[in-house]
């Protein structure tokens, strides 16, 4: 057999947001590289001092050869009407910093004056993430209740939440104060991108636990009991996300292109591989059909979601038929075979379900790209402006096909603007038409401004140097910026229009949430949704031991 | 205290809010924020400058020549110039700008420009001198004042890369240097490196 021509996917089809908005979680994800990492560091509960009502403070930690962080913990009493899980709530049931190295007594108490106060409030360079997370009432209490009793709770109810609480924002690089990226950047533990986001969501997930265990053991002493771990490793803590996570991948485009170009160069890596051995095949096919699991549980009332899981569902039952007659070891290049089948007869949501698990049995290919997925955006800011306005026009052609083609006269192609609140400094989005406001519009149409750039550019001599071009021409500028950095970074731009009356902007939120390796999914519009982070994860003690694939292991 | 990201978010969205363009303001919150991290006023000075312009945005700066006389210079504007034009106007080797408000502002933009071209610059105003190292660092003189609403006259210089010592102080090093170095005797000659002693054959 000749060897194929396997080439890097198109960026115009990669960044469709019909395919971004239907990736999953794979080896790459950063809760996954999170453990992998950290495994074999130190984790100790330094303190833990909650009164019978489970309000107080605790501090964990992960420490290594010197190395400290520290996640500080004030969970507080709020009432039933305080208790929101919109960003823009005031109030929390806990709240938590990950700080860097051990805190004083002086750090605790400068922490516990800002941190439940989280955006109003500042931290200082000592703090590296920053938290929020509401119980989820009915789950919490009924484990409090059972335990107290000296029963275990009801898997079936755990099932349908999936965790004890849900974080509503996590905060990192420089926000409210918290350390710049650059103090911190050259770690090598936090190479993966991140990481101290993950770390942080990690550690408030064993603070649940303990939490609730305190709680229940306070309220009945003699009878109750602890959450057995088996329940506990199949709770993760979910985190509810709206628009605020949209405009980060486009405001990040070498980071974005760094995380899509690592799955594809994994992809193309593997396609290219001549054998398949037993055990790798035996392997995807193990993941695969635990996997399964999962989506059999995937429970949302999203119309939209639905219809994609059902896509998912029943493209699975032809895959595996597929996978029955003609998964060999025996044939050259299989994985490549089994993804041409895959591209021509699975919908986009199977088939990035399927990309997702060709990389399970192959750490030597995705280890080495873990490292190369941050960026150094600074490095890539400035304008070639010594180029020649005919090289930016060849640009715009080769990496704005469909964009340059979009006709924004029309209503719908020009329907939304997105906006930051004022109130709470959120991205939102609305209709132009409907709504006040588009004239602060903030510059995320990229492809409505990418289109007014290359309409300009044909309108002057293409032998003048950019420098000249923008004299005339600031209003463009920022996206004269992104041409140049696209001609690097093939997959740091949507191909979409993210103004479009047809703007889905939850593809957007579902592209990040993927990377981070969130499962379940459950749009609650098109603007916000529910997912889970950490479930079937291991639990700190159990780290050392744990295997990669832990994310398969969920009972429900 | 405010962070890095903090200041760069801040002085882009405030600058986009006094009129510039949003890939102007971009430039300006990198270029604040470089500021603030050489330790230098760029939040007063650019809190100032956008509350002075906020009712009439200044005029746009052309082509940077030898010389830039206009009835008043936008920083911001003659930075971002000078940022874009480096190349061309490195040749004239020294270029002056009059009547510039708050030429503080035009630092970072030069400094930018430093690390472009490879060459340090020097930038002299109301007896104020900044010496550019490449997007490193920026060494001032006379610097007292943390505010310079006006200058009459900036000089900007392109300096050649040059020692900043003399041939014979080099010399002195270099001997020294060489006290590290092993005398080779015909042993070591023959064993201690790979190639033959002659390269006639």
């Amino acid at each position: 057999m000749i060897k194929p021509n396997i080439k890097f996917r198109d960026p115009n089809e990669v960044m469709k947001l019909s395919r971004l908005g239907s990736f999953h979680q794979s080896k790459l994800s950063f809760l996954r590289s999170f453990i992998r990492e950290f495994k074999d560091w130190n984790y100790k509960k330094n303190s833990f001092s909650l009164d019978k009502n489970g309000y107080g403070t605790a501090v964990y930690s992960f420490n290594k050869n010197e190395k400290n962080y520290s996640l500080v913990c004030f969970a507080q009493h709020i009432s039933p009407n305080e208790r929101s899980d919109r960003v823009i709530a005031t109030k929390w049931d806990a709240a938590f910093v990950l700080h860097d190295g051990v805190p004083t007594k002086e750090d605790i108490k400068r922490l516990k004056d800002n941190v439940p106060k989280q955006e109003v409030g500042r931290v200082s360079y000592k703090e590296l993430t920053l938290s929020r997370a509401n119980k989820s009432v009915r789950a919490f209490d009924h484990v409090v209740q059972s335990l107290s009793a000296g029963k275990q709770p009801d898997k079936k109810l755990l099932n349908k939440v999936g965790y004890l609480y849900r974080t509503t924002a996590v905060y990192g690089s420089g926000k409210f104060g918290l350390a710049d990226r650059f103090r911190i950047k050259d770690r090598k533990e936090i190479y993966g991108p991140f990481r101290l986001e993950m770390m942080l969501v990690y550690l408030v997930r064993q603070f649940t636990f303990d939490q609730v265990n305190h709680i229940a053991k306070s309220k009945n002493p003699s009878k109750g009991v602890e959450l057995d771990p088996k329940i506990a490793r199949n709770l993760g803590i979910g985190n509810s996300t709206g628009l605020g996570m949209a405009p980060f991948i486009v405001n990040h485009p070498t980071l974005l292109h760094n995380w899509i170009y690592s799955r594809e160069k994994a992809l193309k890596e593997i396609r290219s591989i001549e054998k398949v051995n037993i055990r790798d095949l035996n392997i995807f096919k193990d993941c695969l059909k635990k996997s399964k699991v999962s989506i059999n549980s995937w429970l949302t009332d999203s119309k939209y979601q639905n219809n994609k899981i059902n896509s998912l569902k029943s493209d699975l039952v032809e895959f595996d038929k597929y996978l029955e007659k003609e998964a060999s070891t025996k044939k050259k290049y299989f994985w490549n075979e089994m993804y041409i089948w895959s591209e021509k007869n699975l919908e986009e949501e199977c088939l990035e379900y399927i990309v997702s698990m060709m990389m399970e049995p192959y750490d030597s290919i995705i280890d080495p790209l873990i490292n190369n997925m941050s960026s150094e955006e600074d490095e890539y800011f400035t304008i070639p402006t010594y180029k020649k306005v005919s090289d930016l026009k060849k640009i715009l052609e080769n990496n704005y096909k469909a964009i340059i083609k979009i006709d924004f006269n029309k209503k719908d192609s020009n329907h939304n603007f997105w906006f930051i609140s004022k109130n709470k400094e959120e991205p939102r989005v609305a209709n132009r038409y409907e709504e006040h406001g588009a004239e602060l519009e903030q510059p995320l149409a990229i492809a409505r401004d990418i289109k007014k750039l290359y309409e300009k550019v044909n309108k002057v001599s293409q032998k003048i140097t950019i420098a000249e071009f923008l004299l005339n021409n600031d209003d463009v500028r920022h996206v004269v910026r992104r041409a140049f950095i696209v001609d690097q970074f093939p997959y740091s731009e949507i191909q979409d229009n993210t103004i479009s009356a047809s703007l889905v902007p939850i593809d957007m939120l579902r592209l990040k949430l993927s990377f981070f390796g969130a499962v379940k999914f459950d749009p609650r519009s098109d603007k916000w949704l529910r997912i889970n982070m950490y479930q079937g994860a291991p639990l700190p003690h159990e780290m050392k031991n744990s295997n990669d694939t832990w994310v398969y292991n969920t009972f429900n | 205290m405010q962070s890095l990201s903090e200041i760069d978010t801040t002085s882009k969205r405030a600058s986009k809010a006094a009129g510039f363009s949003w890939g102007i303001a971009e430039e300006i919150g990198k270029a604040i924020r470089s500021l603030e991290l050489f330790g230098l006023p760029g939040v007063i000075n650019l809190n100032l400058y956008l509350k002075k312009i906020k009712e009439k945005h200044p005029k746009k700066v052309n082509k940077i020549e030898k010389e830039n006389k206009n009835k008043e210079l936008c920083p911001i504007y003659s930075g971002v110039a000078i940022l874009d034009q480096c190349k061309e106007i490195e040749i004239l080797k020294t270029i002056k700008l009059y009547n510039v408000n708050y030429p503080l502002l035009i630092l970072p933009f030069a400094s930018k420009a430093s690390e472009i071209l490879g060459k340090k610059i020097l930038i002299e105003f109301n007896k104020s001198s900044y010496l550019i190292n490449f997007n490193k660092s920026i060494l001032s003189k006379n610097t007292e004042k943390q505010i310079d609403v006006l200058a009459n006259e900036i000089s900007i210089e392109f300096l050649e890369n040059k020692n900043l010592f003399s041939d014979q102080e080099w010399k002195e090093l270099y001997k020294m240097s060489e006290e590290t170095f092993v005398e080779e005797s015909a042993s070591l000659k023959e064993k201690g490196a790979g190639a033959g002693l002659t390269d006639n054959d």
